[in-house]
């Protein structure tokens, strides 16, 4: 098999991971002149985009699409009749500064499928990086995907040449899981989570204390997961209380949600129907709303639904359900407020708290805040406007946000 | 009227000491005509207006946050950026915290050309795309971009940083910036047919981009939302986007239409673990731990990482037991590896007691806790939880026999007395219980950790190695007994 062909099953198998990031991990070049590559301060690069919205950031592949696994939900499970290829060591290695070099990419993101071992599989993932790092000098970025229960010095060796680590927890749901990837198990995922958490407070602690002593180098961009979404029956409130406790317990950089996708040669025990992308969308929203603007897992998700809205953003549907709270004063409400009001992103609100320190916000400055003047200005006091005090009560005002309902035809 | 010239498209330098001079002389932002040298103008207006005026001693301050705007807007492709910033120089300059007010309009301008240049810097980074030229040894690296703005010379040392060890050019429209391995070097601008027109990698990256794009999410307008279509052009891959478009509902439909194949046979290639405990003689300990990885006796587990079970040699004299695992147990899966278990050892250890030699396990062995953003916040287990789990307690108990059990907290305490009981009460001698254990009942380490004030610290750590030395005597007396 020549390697493009082998390129393509390997990315293609690699697809359904949404992981792309390829920022906050530390500040390295090469203009020592010894080496290639360097990360990007601040924003990650996003070299590409398909025209399914993704970035293409990294290099991002399978070792190999054998496994021994057989995960219901994977094009790469055992039972599937995909075509199976596995790259050399030396393959991913020259293909990675290949592209590289002509700009395609920040770095590769390496996984594999299970073979042999746990260990065995590892000891290959971790072999590519060795070489890259040690043999190649390249510096740029790496995200290496963790096997469960994989031996200890293999996962030290893992973060100390890789950026990031990750583990996928796959099933919001610990039954669903065990249904779906009867060879997974969900504590084997978290014990090894808490392994890395563990290592990366250790590299962090050391940075703080002074020795002589090179601390221990442990992924400085930190350990994610991913959950796929619409595979089984658990709700919104079930997969944001997960993430709750995955961010809270392991200090997960991300927890991305994938929203199951029909694969090729697909097991009939799933949902073979489009992508819930929308869905997915909200998720996003609402694990920002958790990370960014100060909100609880449980505050987000109607605890009679279960579910988010579709058709309006979950601070909204918030704000909604809680408007005994608004309209709120902008110049004179708290940081922790203004985050809560529907509209206003985390830079708007540091724009209006340095603003108002001299001048007072009026409804001509909108714009310039960057505010969206339809979804905010219900709920919004300013030194010249007031939302008129029915407009908060009236039942019409979820009706306003609402998408228009598209006429289909003209009756004839 | 003033005419000023400026050197070059990106001549901060020139504006600066221009600006500068113009606002000594309080020249009004109307009476300047801002040129630079390149551009066609007309001669006759410019002979006929003055130049600057002459420059006056001494400088002015504005605060670095404006610099730092003006060096980037500058960058920017509006003609009329040089007296934009002469206005918002002159109010910046009586008015020092004139840039934190976004929604002023010269402010609000400003910004925004500057994060327009960012923005064009952030994607010349992302959409250069070298080409090589000769091979192995010989080969260098060029590339073709088109800039919307005069970002060549702020964005090229990000590349001299990256590919150091390779020799690259950048060519565009106004400006080709070169690298040979030392220094950056700037040459006029040249046309796109200077350029190289392919590349030998070409073709298995744009596969890596057609197999890496999921046809079952179609998101055309997230895609040009952060690649534009004015990029296009100059991306090799871009020619794929129409077709793979255009195929993607169908391969979807197939995907979805398409019978599950038979399974093939499992193509397992399993290697025969090594065993990892190979003491296997009839070590009770082991198995008892290893059927409480599984405990769901009550609810604590969801939440938790791990099980974390008592440690210790099976003919440990002490058996010392806890309230619940912390956080960084719930992670390590051993008991007492925090600062609590930090602060035990210590107290051990000046109590004459060998930590080795003691077997260590919890009251409740899953840690209990309130999620708080970033953080697990612990929380006292309740009498239902330590109920539940003082079966195992019980069969740890029945294995090691200890000559003494300690009971460190009310958890503990209550575990191991089945029943509540005061710490302060009882505290201090060993207690035969009716089952014929003897326990012996302390304070827990964390409380010690808790206590606000040093002296209270001193005084109640000094209590608790007492009573661990009561334990060490206990032991020693029933050695010798022995």
């Amino acid at each position: 098999m020549d390697l493009s062909r082998k390129l393509e099953i390997l990315a293609d198998a690699a697809k359904y991971d949404a992981s792309c990031a390829s920022s906050g991990t530390e500040v390295r070049d090469s203009s020592d002149g010894k080496g290639l590559g360097s990360t990007a301060p601040g924003m990650g690069i996003c070299h590409s985009y398909a025209p399914d919205g993704r970035c293409i950031s990294l290099l991002k592949i399978l070792l190999t699409n054998a496994c021994n696994y057989d995960c219901l939900y994977c094009v790469n499970r055992a039972s599937s009749n995909v075509t199976r290829a596995r790259f050399t060591i030396d393959e991913v290695v020259k293909l990675t500064i290949d592209f590289y070099r002509r700009n395609y990419i920040e770095g590769l993101f390496l996984s594999s499928g299970i073979i042999r071992s746990a260990d065995y599989t590892m000891e290959q993932v971790v072999a590519v990086a060795r070489k890259l790092r040690e043999e190649n000098h390249f510096r740029g970025y790496i995200h290496l995907k963790t096997i469960p229960e994989a031996d200890e010095t293999l996962i030290a060796e893992a973060g100390k040449y890789a950026d990031r680590l990750s583990i996928n927890i796959e099933m919001p749901l610990e039954t669903s899981l065990a249904r779906f990837a009867p060879e997974k198990d969900q504590r084997a995922i978290r014990r090894t989570m808490g392994r890395l958490r563990l290592k990366l407070d250790e590299a962090e602690d050391a940075k703080k204390t002074i020795t002589k002593a090179k601390p221990p180098r442990f992924a400085p961009a930190g350990q994610s997961t991913q959950m796929i979404v619409g595979a089984d029956s658990a709700n919104d409130r079930t997969i944001l209380d997960t993430s709750a406790n995955l961010y809270g317990a392991y200090r997960l950089k991300r927890v991305y949600y994938s929203a199951f996708s029909p694969i090729p040669d697909a097991s009939r025990a799933l949902p073979l129907q489009a992508p819930p992308l929308v869905r997915e969308h909200r998720l996003y929203q609402a694990d920002w709303l958790m990370r960014f603007y100060g909100f609880a897992a449980q505050e987000i998700v109607d605890e009679a639904e279960g579910m988010l809205p579709l058709d309006i953003d979950p601070k909204l549907a918030w704000a909604l359900r809680h408007r005994e709270r608004f309209p709120l004063d902008i110049n004179r409400a708290s940081r922790e407020e203004l985050l809560r009001v529907p509209g206003f992103g985390t830079k708007t609100v540091e724009r209006i708290i340095a603003t108002r320190r001299t001048s007072a916000i009026r409804y001509a400055d909108l714009p310039r805040l960057h505010i969206v003047r339809n979804k905010a200005l219900p709920f919004i006091v300013l030194s010249d406007y007031r939302p008129s005090p029915a407009a908060l009560d009236s039942t019409g005002l979820s009706a306003r946000f609402k998408p228009k309902a598209r006429q289909l035809g003209f009756g004839f | 009227m003033h005419v000023v010239t400026i050197e070059t498209e990106t001549d901060f330098a020139g504006w600066r000491q221009a600006a500068r001079t113009l606002a000594m002389n309080h020249v009004e932002p109307a009476d300047i005509i801002w040129r630079f040298s390149g551009s066609d103008h007309d001669l006759l207006e410019e002979l006929s207006a003055p130049r600057l005026p002459d420059p006056v001693e001494g400088t002015f301050n504005v605060p670095a946050k404006f610099v730092e705007l003006a060096q980037t807007a500058i960058l920017h492709r509006n003609p009329e950026r040089f007296a934009i910033l002469y206005r918002l120089l002159l109010r910046v300059r009586s008015n020092h915290d004139l840039l934190e007010i976004a929604t002023d309009p010269d402010v609000a301008e400003v910004t925004a050309m500057a994060r327009a240049v960012h923005r064009d810097e952030h994607k010349m980074q992302a959409f250069v795309r070298f080409r090589e030229i000769g091979r192995e040894r010989q080969a260098r690296y060029v590339a073709w971009f088109e800039p919307e703005h005069h970002i060549v010379e702020l964005a090229a040392p990000f590349f001299a940083r990256r590919f150091a060890d390779m020799p690259w050019s950048i060519l565009t429209p106004d400006l080709c910036a070169h690298w040979d391995g030392s220094h950056v070097t700037f040459t006029p601008g040249v046309s796109k047919a200077d350029a190289p027109s392919e590349d030998r990698l070409e073709e298995i990256w744009r596969r890596y981009y057609a197999s890496i794009f999921n046809p079952a999410r179609l998101k055309v307008k997230a895609m040009e939302k952060e690649m534009p279509r004015k990029y296009w052009r100059n991306l090799p891959e871009a020619g794929l986007i129409k077709p793979l478009i255009a195929g993607a509902s169908q391969r979807t439909a197939e995907m979805i239409d398409q019978a599950a194949t038979d399974p093939h046979k499992p193509q397992k290639r399993v290697e025969t673990d090594m065993p990892r405990n190979t003491q296997t003689s009839a070590d009770n300990l082991e198995t008892l731990r290893d059927e409480a990885t599984h405990c769901r006796a009550c609810e604590l587990w969801k939440q938790a990482t791990q099980t974390v079970f008592g440690e210790g040699p099976a003919n440990a004299q002490v058996m010392l037991i806890g309230e619940q695992p912390g956080d960084k147990e719930d992670l390590a899966g051993h008991p007492f590896v925090g600062p609590a278990g930090q602060m035990l050892d210590r107290a051990l250890e000046e109590a004459g007691i060998d930590r080795k030699k003691t077997y260590v396990t919890n009251a409740v062995k899953h840690f209990k806790f309130v999620p708080r953003g970033k953080i697990r916040l612990h929380q006292k287990p309740g009498t239902p939880e330590i109920r539940a789990c003082r079966p195992w307690y019980e069969r740890e108990l029945a294995l090691l026999r200890p000559e003494l059990v300690v009971a460190m907290g009310a958890t503990a305490a209550q575990c191991v007395f089945g029943k509540l009981t005061q710490i302060n009460k009882n505290r201090g001698r060993v207690i035969e219980l009716a089952d014929g254990v003897k326990a012996l009942v302390t304070v827990h380490p964390s409380y010690l950790l808790r206590l606000p004030d040093e002296e209270a610290k001193t005084r109640e750590y000094l209590r608790f190695v007492d009573d661990l030395r009561i334990a060490a005597d206990f032991i020693r007396k029933a050695a010798r007994a022995a």
